[in-house]
């Protein structure tokens, strides 16, 4: 088939490259002109089909994950005898139910809050020297670099955490909770380093490209007369970067930021292995203590998926964790939206 | 006169210098405290898992007959497993991204439907890989009735894959100049022949670049394996069995063993084979863009 209209979609090819700028492609819509040849041709009319199956099918795969989930979750919510959102109690295994949610979600939030704190400064610092401090090459250079730490595999970040990060710390960890034990939160944690510290460090450096990237992209795009004209009237780089670049990008590392947490929230594998599970039944408030996140709690479980009341319980923690993560996604969406209509 | 000029073109002084120059150094140093993470990972994995990979019984072998006390054995039944679970759920998550993206871009351009569709991918490529794999569990399993099986992991995993390939078609297909489309429809070839021979190759490299970059994401995930696919020492190749070697897996299995054990090394040897595929495919990817950038000037 591409044979045949080979040669002159080749000379087309050509002719329209100079004139054809990605700007173009976004203002004229040719849908009138189309529907046109595509009347009575049953090849369309399949084609059209099967994109709107596909595009259907997405739709539905997202609304699927949270019907199947609540559906599931169901019954074990109803016989739960503990309160779902304030009990810390985990008993699954016997007759009756006794769930809640209060540790993991106090463990999910710290850990993804503290590697946020971590996280978004050091990203928004590097897209600042990649965008606006070194020599464009070099900049490509360096962000290459930070990009790669996006394609380490989650399940090798806990790896490093657990083995080589985490012992690392130790010391600092001990003279932490000596000098500042008094803070509840720095109070006397676990033995381990397995702590929600070494889990927010890892969750920081996982997060770290996603908002760098993100952050970087906006920061480029900073017009031009804005940077001239803040120089021009004397401004220093920081003065021209704090009066231009910034107002400019705040809201596009607002979104990243908050694209990050929820890779922070839903990040399983990691935390997972790092985490030491502590089954100390109240919540310790400490960045030393142990405990589980949503996701860890279910991963960490995955073996015991057998009788429906005790799947159902875990997968009501997966849809606590879905409607978070649903939350924070839409809210980046719409502050991302809100710029790009201004 | 000329040394009030001077003056005002002089470089600032006191306070606006020293906040300046203390910014300046920030933001170097926050590059450097971005980098150290990397450079530590990959020398930390590659020094301890270095010497397990260099055997040819690593590439040649799996793990049947060994254990953590006795030596031997290989990662091939992993690597096999990796391999054959990311092109499953690449053969499902691939047609749907990219009918996907030409419905976005070809039908429905500019149109609240097609908004509605881009808010779900968004809210798709959001999904924990925790809750795509309850998803799958809570589907075939519990409501089905189908046991955990490789497929059940590439169905999930497929969650994870299409929205990264779907974006990514779907901003290559923007750049596919429309005097392209309308040269064709001028010649009278009906729109699913103009995307199929036209649009699609002509934003080929880019959709290519997206479909690596999206292996390279699922191969690398963890999650969904643990829930719906058990780990397996040997060497298994049926898509439908219920175990699988994968090399996450045995990372995250390998990982308790002690220290003073023989197996000990496994689990670095593995590691580094991970991070050599999945680098290996984001290189590939980023190799693709740019020779086809270059094709292009």
């Amino acid at each position: 088939m591409a044979d045949e209209e080979g040669p002159a979609i080749a000379t087309t090819t050509e002719t329209a490259a100079p004139g054809s700028s990605p700007d173009r492609a976004k203002d004229s819509q040719p849908a009138g002109s189309i529907d046109l040849a595509g009347v009575g041709h049953a090849g369309d009319i399949t084609f059209r089909a099967l994109a709107y199956i596909a595009a259907f099918l997405v739709v539905m795969l997202v609304l699927f994950v949270g019907i199947f989930l609540a559906v599931i979750a169901a019954p074990s919510l109803r016989h739960n005898t503990a309160n779902f959102f304030t009990s810390n109690a985990w008993n699954v295994t016997g007759t009756t139910l006794e769930f809640g949610i209060a540790g993991l979600l106090w463990t999910t939030v710290l850990s993804s809050v503290v590697a946020m704190v971590f996280a978004v400064p050091i990203a928004v610092g590097t897209a600042l020297l990649v965008t606006h401090y070194v020599p464009p090459r070099l900049g490509s250079a360096i962000g290459f670099v930070i990009d790669l730490l996006a394609a380490v595999p989650s399940i090798i970040f806990g790896l490093w955490g657990l083995k080589v990060l985490g012992p690392a710390l130790a010391p600092f960890y001990t003279a932490v909770q000596q000098a500042l034990g008094w803070i509840p939160l720095f109070g006397k944690g676990i033995e381990s380093t397995g702590n929600v510290f070494t889990a927010s460090l890892v969750l920081a450096i996982m997060v770290l490209p996603i908002i760098s990237a993100i952050s970087r992209d906006v920061f480029a795009q900073t017009p031009r007369d804005h940077i001239e004209a803040a120089l021009a009237l004397g401004a220093t780089k920081w003065e021209m970067v704090r009066t231009a670049v910034i107002p400019y990008g705040r809201s596009g590392v607002v979104a990243a930021s908050m694209l990050g947490l929820g890779r922070a929230l839903g990040e399983t594998v990691a935390v997972m292995i790092i985490l030491s599970q502590t089954n100390t039944g109240g919540i310790n408030p400490s960045l030393f203590a142990g405990g589980e996140t949503f996701a860890s709690k279910i991963a960490n479980n995955a073996a015991e998926f057998d009788s429906p009341a005790k799947t159902g319980a875990y997968i009501a923690a997966g849809l606590v964790l879905f409607v978070v993560t649903f939350a924070v996604n839409a809210l980046a969406r719409l502050i991302a939206d809100r710029k790009a209509h201004q | 006169m000329s040394s009030v000029t001077q003056t005002s073109l002089q470089a600032p002084r006191g306070t606006r210098r020293l906040t300046d120059g203390l910014v300046r150094g920030l933001v170097y140093l926050s590059a450097v405290i971005a980098i150290v993470p990397l450079v530590w990972i990959l020398v930390s994995i590659a020094s301890k898992g270095l010497p397990v990979i260099l055997n040819v019984d690593w590439w040649t072998k799996d793990l049947a007959g060994t254990t953590d006390r006795r030596a031997g054995g290989g990662a091939l039944h992993a690597i096999i497993g990796t391999l054959e679970i990311g092109i499953i759920t690449a053969a499902i998550a691939v047609p749907i991204a990219i009918l996907g993206a030409i419905f976005l871009i070809e039908y429905a351009r500019g149109t609240k439907i097609a908004r509605g569709v881009s808010f779900m991918v968004d809210i798709l490529s959001g999904i924990p890989s925790i809750v795509a794999a309850l998803f799958v569990f809570a589907f075939l399993i519990t409501i089905l009735g189908m046991g955990r099986s490789a497929i059940a992991a590439a169905i999930s995993l497929m969650l994870l894959m299409l929205p990264t390939v779907l974006r990514s078609t779907e901003e290559m297909l923007k750049l596919v100049p429309d005097s392209l489309r309308e040269a064709s429809y001028a010649l009278g070839i009906p729109k699913w022949k103009t995307i199929t021979t036209i649009v699609i190759p002509t934003a080929f490299s880019g959709i290519a670049t997206g479909v690596v970059l999206g292996l390279a994401r699922v191969m690398g995930e963890t999650a969904p394996l643990l829930i719906l696919v058990a780990y397996a020492r040997n060497l298994y190749l049926s898509p439908t069995s219920n175990a699988m070697g994968t090399l996450p897996t045995m990372i995250n299995t390998g990982r308790d063993v002690a220290e003073t054990l023989v197996g000990y090394d496994r689990v670095w040897g593995a590691a580094l084979t991970l991070i050599l595929l999945v680098m290996g495919l984001n290189l590939l990817a980023r190799w693709i863009a740019h020779a086809s950038r270059l094709k292009d000037r």
